[in-house]
């Protein structure tokens, strides 16, 4: 079973069609047995961090996840909102503290010089180079256009983590990976033939 | 480095997909679902779907006719018409838009953006602005197109941006429809005056309108609606002659 985390925050139901367009059966839950029984779990989401956060800790989510995956390794993809979460903190309206599964920071786009003119959010169609050597892009070359709609993104220090970057005024990180822990800044759920791809990719992996 | 966006606008009422010019003369183009299925199957960039008198007629959005249309989607989705409040918005979200425009109640009630874009994050919520020119300057209009405001859309739009609007879609009354060209100094005005982006909307006519939007209006993206039911352009050859000036999009 595939459980996407209906935490009040945003588009679930693409991403339940996405799934299901790849032929998975996926169920959309806020009841802590389907985390910890999960096969692979996807957190999504748009809106505000503080917001995020406060409602995985409402629906008494946050001891769930981490048991489910970061005990016992459960595949896991996090989307928009939901890769930033993993982070240690964001400065979204505030100072908040994070999941902190990753190290790595959420910041706001900051524009300088030639780029001073840069719109905010960054909406639409862009490139994400992707690390060859990260499941989740396998048999995708090195760069495919998908879809973006944030105005904050994730910044970290180790590198290794990084598996796509994207350039919007400057490069910065679209997708992330350790161990079992995956995220994309980009909605695979809306990135057409790409994003399926990459679902398909993922399914692979919580099938191995 | 960022695609310029290509947006068809779906407009209609009771299911059946219509064209307006200058907002008025209502015809009937067909089915909701075979008109987003084609969408679907170019795959577009981007859609929009609104209806176009849900706040005249003082109605919500059919959320049953919407949700039937959305199943068939696959590519990022706003949606709008008559949208009054947060749980309206909220919805919608739920039922697979991606983002919210937002018009009439916007001008009504300004601090509906803020506790809209509060609750949803700043990327969900459009503001759909409808403009007419009145002499050398421009009036903002609303309830589709009835009801002056008195306001300028350069102040209307900046003052969207700063109650958390993330996107603005600016769309010419005098063009609706016509299929004469863009108001390009009307796009300009607003898409220099802000610093989000501004998808400009009503009256592309040929595949040169949609370059001088981006080129001369400065726009960040670009929605039709006639050119693609009334004529054999598609998105694609749009976006394929704007590649040709230079314009980066995604083929």
């Amino acid at each position: 079973m595939i459980t996407v985390v209906d935490y009040g925050m945003g588009n679930i139901r693409s991403v339940l069609k996405a799934f299901s367009a790849v032929g998975a059966d996926a169920v959309s839950s806020r009841n802590p047995e389907h985390i910890l029984e999960a096969d692979a779990i996807i957190l999504p989401g748009v809106g505000a961090f503080g917001d995020g956060m406060a409602n995985l800790r409402k629906y008494g989510l946050l001891e769930p996840l981490t048991t489910s995956i970061i005990k016992n390794k459960t595949p896991f993809l996090g989307i928009c909102l939901g890769m930033q979460l993993i982070a240690r903190d964001s400065n979204e309206l505030g100072s908040f503290e994070g999941l902190g599964w990753i190290d790595a920071k959420v910041r706001r786009f900051k524009f300088e010089g030639a780029h001073s003119n840069l719109k905010i959010p960054h909406i639409g169609w862009n490139e994400a180079r992707m690390s060859n050597d990260c499941p989740l892009f396998e048999g995708m070359g090195d760069s495919a256009n998908v879809y973006f709609v944030h105005s904050f993104h994730m910044i970290t220090e180790d590198k290794s983590l990084e598996k796509a970057i994207t350039e919007y005024g400057y490069d910065f990180t679209s997708a992330i990976q350790t161990e079992n822990l995956f995220a994309t800044q980009f909605h695979p759920e809306k990135s057409q033939k790409a994003g399926l791809a990459i679902l398909r990719n993922f399914l692979k992996i919580v099938r191995m | 480095m960022l695609k310029t966006r290509i947006i068809p606008t779906v407009l209609f009422k009771n299911g059946i997909v219509v064209k307006t010019k200058k907002f008025s003369e209502h015809r009937n183009i067909g089915s909701c679902i075979n008109t987003v299925r084609v969408y679907n199957a170019r795959e577009v960039d981007e859609l929009i779907f609104i209806d176009t008198d849900a706040t005249k007629e003082m109605r919500g959005l059919p959320i049953a006719i919407v949700r039937e249309v959305l199943d068939e989607c696959f590519m990022p989705l706003t949606v709008g018409g008559g949208v009054k409040t947060t749980e309206d918005i909220n919805a919608l979200l739920k039922i697979g838009a991606d983002k919210v425009s937002i018009n009439s109640e916007a001008v009504k009630r300004p601090d509906f953006i803020s506790e809209a874009a509060k609750v949803f994050g700043s990327q969900s919520i459009v503001i759909s602005i409808d403009a007419k020119r009145n002499g050398g300057s421009y009036e903002v209009f609303t309830e589709s197109a009835t009801k002056p405001s008195g306001m300028d859309p350069v102040f209307w739009a900046k003052k969207c941006e700063k109650l958390g609007a993330g996107e603005i879609l600016i769309n010419s009354i005098d063009h609706d429809g016509m299929m004469d060209g863009f108001d390009i100094e009307l796009i300009k005005q607003v898409s220099d005056a802000v610093n989000i982006p501004v998808i400009a909307c009503g009256g592309a006519g040929n595949l040169d309108d949609f370059t001088k939007a981006i080129k001369e209006g400065h726009a960040s993206a670009v929605s039709a609606s006639s050119i693609f039911l009334f004529t054999q352009t598609t998105p694609e050859n749009v976006k394929m002659h704007m590649a040709k000036s230079g314009i980066n999009v995604r083929i």
